[in-house]
């Protein structure tokens, strides 16, 4: 490999682990992929002991997952790896279709300013990867490389493992276990637990090439391209001048031959269309597979990205919904060991991640139907949108050239508590929260930086000044809130500049773009989750209404016991 | 009316948090409704959708609009 040298985790024999086995820990993580790592990152913020496993000892080889999200990127700064990712990745926010050589549809991920992150950024997996072991590492995880998980045995009140290493195999107990093995979950398979869906009858051809190139950092789609005819090609741009290029070759094309060198570099030069000097990094033969396990919990085993479910690439929501699954997991499983929340909280990651996993399967779903038509007929439909397109606004929202990874809206989740006043926009119950510019003790910073990790009560007011009349009671209330054994922080966000008034930390809305995206007037109030998800909102505030809100959100009580 | 040529499908009563949603959920069920149909079947069923929705369009000088645009470049 050209451009990135592979680091070698150390090893560590296992005898602290031997000893008395089989030994109990709170939590264990088998997998040090994104999702593995990701949790293992959340556990330490939570304050949770955590040990890893992960049968390798490097990060993953080839680029592989490509895409990040701006959701990815906003959970990633929470885990306090989003600066050195973005960094080090390409961003970009324009993805360009084309019919054969005309353009015939542009998109925008992020056409309005004032986020923090860009709609997406690519990046090799290995670099992540590697951020995220030096990130966990930093936190105090416990990361055990070339330890190889053999077996799991659910117990009515953990799981028991066994794992083998270089100096001998040993089991051990898990209060909690995190299943984050990849798409061929062994564990998965080892207690036969189901994952349904179906395969796609197709293959494609993922090149990384290296080259000087000067086209923009943006996502190129190709329909029915000269260079490439009858199938589709995608163009990307990641860091290290390396290209991503992926062609379609259909369900009959051979896998052996067409991995060739030899087969691979004319299919390059021929997009090219140019002599331009390229060297092939990487390349990779794949099909995939659309579906979930019906349960991503079972018993005290919970299930997390790809082990749990899997989409096809269009839409890059294979990692990114990844991280989703662990920045709704963590949190919660973190209150029910704290012995903050009972055991059904974590029956909602089974549901919401379920949900939005199906949503995930169904864009990337639809994306897969238009861009390799199963039938004569729906070939028709596809090129006669395309067509249209050209010169039809209505027929360019037809054109499915992939939807990209957004975060699902959970506004089925059992932890939400219901409007009961009216609200204009899409900030609903359930909703990931918006981002948006804010100043914070002086300096100019984001919203979603000020939130994470703990519950926060977003209390808007004109100004500092004016925070008794807005929102009667609050400051009496925000101490005990604050102290409270699961605690809620209060942060006053004012449309005006002014003194932080004592006792109460302040964001000041200097676009009044927060207040816009929230549909927030003097006296609304926001319950922010700790995974940045809207959980209740009011038109003033109401510390009874609060706590209710705050038992819902962690299954404390029943949907039937809080109406209004 | 002049034809509609901006984006403009929904699900009366439904709520959209993706400008792709609505459309995406139309061409899944226009494509679903031609499952298992033989080449045949399926321009009999396209003939049959094209005279529904034109009786449900009624004005005849939009169709004639739609009429035009669509043998465009055909």
């Amino acid at each position: 490999m050209a451009t990135y040298t592979y680091p070698t985790f150390p090893y560590r024999a296992p005898n602290d682990l031997m000893q008395g086995a089989p030994q109990r820990k709170p939590l264990v993580i088998i997998g040090a992929g994104p999702v593995g790592l990701a949790a293992a990152i959340d556990a330490r913020l939570q304050g949770l002991e955590v040990l890893l496993f992960d049968e390798e000892d490097s990060v993953s080889f080839g680029s592989r997952a490509v895409c990040y999200a701006k959701r990815a990127l906003e959970i990633l700064d929470r885990l306090g790896v989003g600066d050195v990712v973005v960094n080090q990745g390409v961003s970009w926010n324009v993805g360009r279709t084309f019919l054969r050589e005309e353009e015939v549809y542009r998109f925008n991920l992020v056409p309005d300013a004032g986020h923090k992150r860009p709609g997406m950024i690519n990046l090799q997996q290995y670099h992540l990867e590697e951020a995220l072991v030096n990130r966990a590492t930093e936190l105090g995880a416990d990361l055990r490389w070339n330890y190889k998980v053999v077996g799991v045995m659910p117990l009515a009140d953990g799981a028991r493992v066994s794992v083998e290493t270089p100096d001998g195999a040993f089991e051990i107990e898990a209060d909690w276990l995190i299943v984050a093995d990849g798409a061929r979950s062994n564990v998965r398979r080892q207690l036969g637990l189901d994952i349904e869906g179906h395969v796609f009858k197709d293959r494609f051809l993922i090149a990384d090439v290296v080259m000087k190139a000067d086209y923009p950092a943006e996502r190129w789609f190709w329909f029915d391209p000269p260079f490439h005819p009858n199938q589709s090609v995608l163009l990307h741009k990641q860091s290290d001048n390396v290209w991503r290029i992926d062609f379609q070759l259909g369900w009959d094309a051979d896998p052996e031959e067409e991995k060739k060198p030899e087969n691979i570099l004319p299919r390059v030069k021929a997009m090219l269309g140019d002599d331009r000097e390229f060297t092939l990094e990487w390349a990779s033969i794949y099909t995939f597979q659309c579906r979930r396990m019906k349960n991503f919990r079972h018993g005290h085993l919970l299930f997390a990205g790809d082990a749990a479910h899997q989409v096809s690439p269009f839409g890059a929501r294979g990692a990114n919904s990844g991280f989703q699954d662990t920045d709704d997991l963590l949190w919660k499983l973190a209150l029910v060991i704290k012995g903050l929340a009972p055991e059904a909280l974590l029956d909602t990651y089974d549901t919401d991640r379920v949900y939005a996993a199906d949503e995930n399967i169904r864009n990337s779903t639809r994306s897969t139907d238009f861009i390799t038509p199963k039938s004569a007929v729906s070939k028709l439909f596809r090129n006669a949108a395309l067509e249209l397109a050209r010169s039809q606004p209505f027929a360019r929202k037809l054109v499915n050239s992939g939807r990209l990874s957004v975060p699902a809206f959970l506004v089925h989740s059992a932890l939400n508590t219901s409007d009961t006043e009216p609200f204009e926009g899409d900030m609903v119950p359930g909703a990931p929260l918006d981002d948006a510019p804010v100043r914070v003790a002086g300096a100019d910073g984001w919203l979603l930086d000020q939130l994470g990790n703990r519950f926060v009560l977003l209390a808007f007011a004109d100004s500092v000044e004016a925070v008794d009349t807005a929102l009667p009671g609050l400051r009496a209330q925000a101490a005990a809130l604050a102290g409270a054994a699961l605690p809620v922080q209060t942060l006053l966000v004012t449309a005006h500049a002014g003194n932080e008034p004592a006792g109460l930390a302040t964001l000041h809305d200097r676009d009044g773009l927060l207040a816009q995206r929230l549909d927030a007037r003097p006296g609304t109030c926001y319950l922010v989750r700790p995974d940045q998800h809207v959980a209740a909102r009011w038109r003033s505030f109401d510390v009874s209404a609060v706590r209710a809100a705050l038992a819902r959100a962690t299954a404390q009580i029943g949907s039937e016991t809080v109406a209004a | 009316m002049p034809l509609q040529l901006q984006p403009n499908l929904a699900e009366p009563g439904h709520r959209y948090f993706r400008d792709f949603t609505p459309g995406d959920d139309f061409y899944e069920a226009l494509i679903d409704t031609h499952r298992e149909l033989s080449d045949e079947q399926s321009q009999l069923l396209n003939a049959k959708l094209i005279l529904l929705l034109a009786n449900q369009v009624g004005d005849i000088a939009v169709l004639k609009e739609a009429l035009r645009i669509a043998r465009e470049g055909v």
